[in-house]
């Protein structure tokens, strides 16, 4: 589904059911250099179960055009708009990795468009390795196998997927290689620039869920679980998969969403 | 500046493990033959939600099956995708690529170097159904560019074809795959991932028959479809099955869906549940079987394909060897560098003394059996004119390269001195 947000056309996947706006709307955003399409079983699945879904493509990935936000506070403003846009005034926001931290930051500065928050390998701040950004500025595949590679549980190189027929390593490969030249380094860059002060987490009062890997490299369990103790009544769960818990473990990611947002 | 990535699995390592975790319920560390055509559901919430997508898993084998599962995780990993589908034979993957990407109306251009079943395809039965085919000789990016019109859909050649063991100029195809917008599909049966993969070299889709070199021992028929993953079906504007509503799952849109995945989506969503070529799992067990040792076997297979090519191009019986390792065959310098371990077990050559010493030379062979398959642990020989390709009329044969006298060998994992003498013993008899 298309909207308008910030003057620029942008793009939403609707979770395979139309898109109506009501209470309960659940707005999922991606991580680095990826898409709507992370949240495949998850929107899919809230989308058929009461909520109005909206998985967008944030500007300059997957469908939606313009320039690359350059700060996740950028990113929180533009999310913000979208909600807007679809004509809710708020609604339930899940958030990975980069995505995490977008949502957290417009709970931070935007409360009122939150509801309740979803924060899966969210960590503050969110370190990104010199290499990593250094292979993602030259847009180098290498930068790609470090995505794929640590954003998974290591055993995931190979184990049964969750996906019959799909690797996920490799369907991970080829969405960060489908991403716009640059893409990928403004986002680690966002990342890694991220510093939202300690007393405004400890402030900040909005129902939320934190998700972790147990065997998350890129944003360890211990972090994760670090930031939710510092988000007052913030919930804790974590599953045995590595960063990409949504591919990982599609299942259980699915049922803790249900169970948090009803 | 160059950048090293994380250290990942070798694909010796991929082929043992990749796709498989050992058994939850019963810690089987062998992949379990999962015989078993449908899967019971925890609850009625999961039974929806499994048919709508909601979540992946099992439902019916004709769709996935858990030991299909591995195999083509398996290979997936091996090619480089991001999907693959085995089917219940390497046409019927060749078939669930084209009816998944086109229909009536649809024009593919194809080498004409092809293993004689899919020739038939695609030259005798797929336009009874509106689909037709230009077949081109060589690698010539204007013979090819010529053969496209507005309605081609599909590329196709194979890797190294099938039997005058022509070497596709893939990365060449592929750029002018990539300027027209359509995707190229490469079939690999005779070099494996092993040797050289496709997709690295720039094709879209890969195909395989399973039957071959990657199961090695002649027991099962199979076929493997690989999604690179890679191409771009929406920027084509070229492929409503994947780009436009599916009216056959509620109006989905593949390539919304998943964006990398969407063509093996469809091929699984509507090509195995309406046609139903599926592979069945005691199949997909013995393929792994194989596949396991596949990176042990190549290597041997070529080393010994080798020394039978220098054999047979100094042995006076010899018209004519046809494999890249003669500095004559056109495809020479292309092999080795697009497969530098070695391209092809199979090779064809030419019996002075034309279709009747062939057919002398094929009956005194004693290792060697006579028969209508490649890839074998066993050593092959087959008279395509006569067999395999003998529904083509002159005119295709030549543009095939395969004469009256052509005999194709496939090379086995016997010892190299023991086929040497089989075929110097078969091929003095022939000269009689």
């Amino acid at each position: 589904m298309q909207f308008i947000v910030q003057g620029y056309p942008a793009y939403a996947y609707t979770g395979g059911r139309p898109f109506a706006p009501a209470p309960g709307a659940v707005v999922f955003v991606h991580g680095a250099a990826f898409d709507h399409s992370v949240w495949q079983w998850q929107s899919r699945s809230l989308a058929h179960h009461g909520h109005a879904v909206l998985a967008p493509d944030l500007p300059a990935h997957g469908r939606s055009p313009g320039d690359p936000r350059t700060t996740i506070e950028a990113l929180a403003d533009w999310v913000s708009a979208l909600i807007e846009a679809a004509g809710l005034a708020s609604a339930h926001v899940v958030g990975h990795s980069m995505g995490s931290l977008v949502a957290l930051d417009l709970a931070l500065r935007h409360r009122h468009r939150v509801d309740k928050l979803v924060l899966l390998g969210c960590a503050v701040p969110m370190a990104v390795g010199p290499s990593f950004l250094a292979a993602a500025l030259d847009d180098d595949a290498a930068a790609f196998d470090m995505e794929a590679v640590w954003g998974h549980a290591r055993q995931v190189q190979l184990a049964a997927s969750p996906v019959p027929g799909v690797t996920l390593l490799g369907a991970s490969r080829r969405l960060n290689g489908r991403a716009r030249s640059g893409v990928l380094h403004a986002d680690l860059a966002a990342c890694a620039g991220y510093s939202p002060r300690a007393q405004a987490l400890g402030s900040l009062a909005v129902p939320t869920l934190v998700v972790g890997g147990k065997l998350d490299t890129m944003t360890p369990m211990a972090n994760v679980k670090a930031l939710a103790e510092s988000i007052p009544g913030a919930r804790f769960t974590a599953f045995a998969t590595g960063h990409s818990m949504m591919s990982e473990a599609p299942r259980e990611v699915t049922a803790a969403l249900h169970g948090f947002l009803r | 500046m160059a950048h090293s990535g994380p250290k990942t699995p070798h694909p010796d390592t991929l082929a043992v493990h990749a796709g498989q975790s050992p058994d939850s319920a019963t810690g089987a560390r062998a992949v379990p033959i999962y015989q078993s055509a449908a899967f019971v559901f925890p609850d009625a919430d999961t039974a929806a939600a499994l048919f709508n997508m909601e979540q992946p898993g099992h439902v019916y084998s004709r769709l996935s099956n858990p030991t299909v599962a591995v195999l083509e995780e398996r290979m997936a990993a091996l090619e480089g995708g991001v999907a693959a589908i085995a089917t219940a034979s390497g046409q019927a993957a060749l078939h669930l690529a084209i009816a998944t990407l086109m229909g009536r109306g649809g024009h593919i251009v194809a080498s004409a170097s092809l293993y004689g079943g899919s020739h038939n395809l695609l030259h005798y039965t797929l336009p009874r159904f509106g689909i037709t085919t230009s077949f081109v000789t060589g690698s010539s990016t204007e013979v090819w560019r010529r053969a496209i019109t507005p309605e081609t859909r599909l590329l196709f050649g194979e890797a190294v074809g099938n039997p005058s063991v022509d070497v596709l100029d893939i990365p060449t195809l592929s750029t002018l795959a990539d300027a027209f917008r359509i995707p190229l599909l490469v079939d690999a049966t005779v070099p494996t991932p092993c040797l050289g993969r496709p997709l690295d070299l720039g094709a879209h889709l890969v195909v395989h028959s399973a039957t071959k070199f990657l199961s090695g021992h002649g027991v099962v028929i199979g076929g493997i479809l690989v999604d690179g993953g890679r191409f771009d079906w929406d920027a084509s504007g070229h492929f409503p099955t994947l780009s436009d509503p599916y009216g056959g799952f509620h109006g989905m849109v593949f390539t919304e869906e998943s964006p990398v995945a969407a063509f093996s989506l469809r091929a699984r969503r509507e090509g195995l549940r309406d046609f139903g070529a599926c592979m069945a799992p005691m199949t997909a067990f013995q393929v792994l079987q194989g596949l396991e040792t596949l990176h042990l076997r190549m290597p041997r297979h070529v080393q010994t394909t080798s020394r039978i090519v220098e054999f047979l191009a100094s042995h006076p019986a010899v018209a004519k060897v046809c494999h890249p390792d003669m500095p004559d065959h056109p495809g020479h310098a292309l092999a080795r560098e697009l497969y530098p371990r070695g391209c092809s077990a199979i090779l064809a050559f030419e019996l002075k003394g034309g279709r009747e010493a062939g057919r002398r030379f094929i009956e005194k062979l004693s290792l060697f059996s006579h028969l209508a398959n490649i890839g074998d642990a066993k050593s092959l020989v087959i008279h395509p004119a006569s067999t395999t390709h003998f529904r083509m009329d002159d005119a295709a044969l030549s543009a095939a390269g395969i004469t009256p006298g052509t005999v194709r060998l496939s090379i086995g994992l016997e010892h190299p001195d023991d086929l040497l003498e089989d075929l110097s013993r078969a091929l003095h008899a022939a000269q009689k």
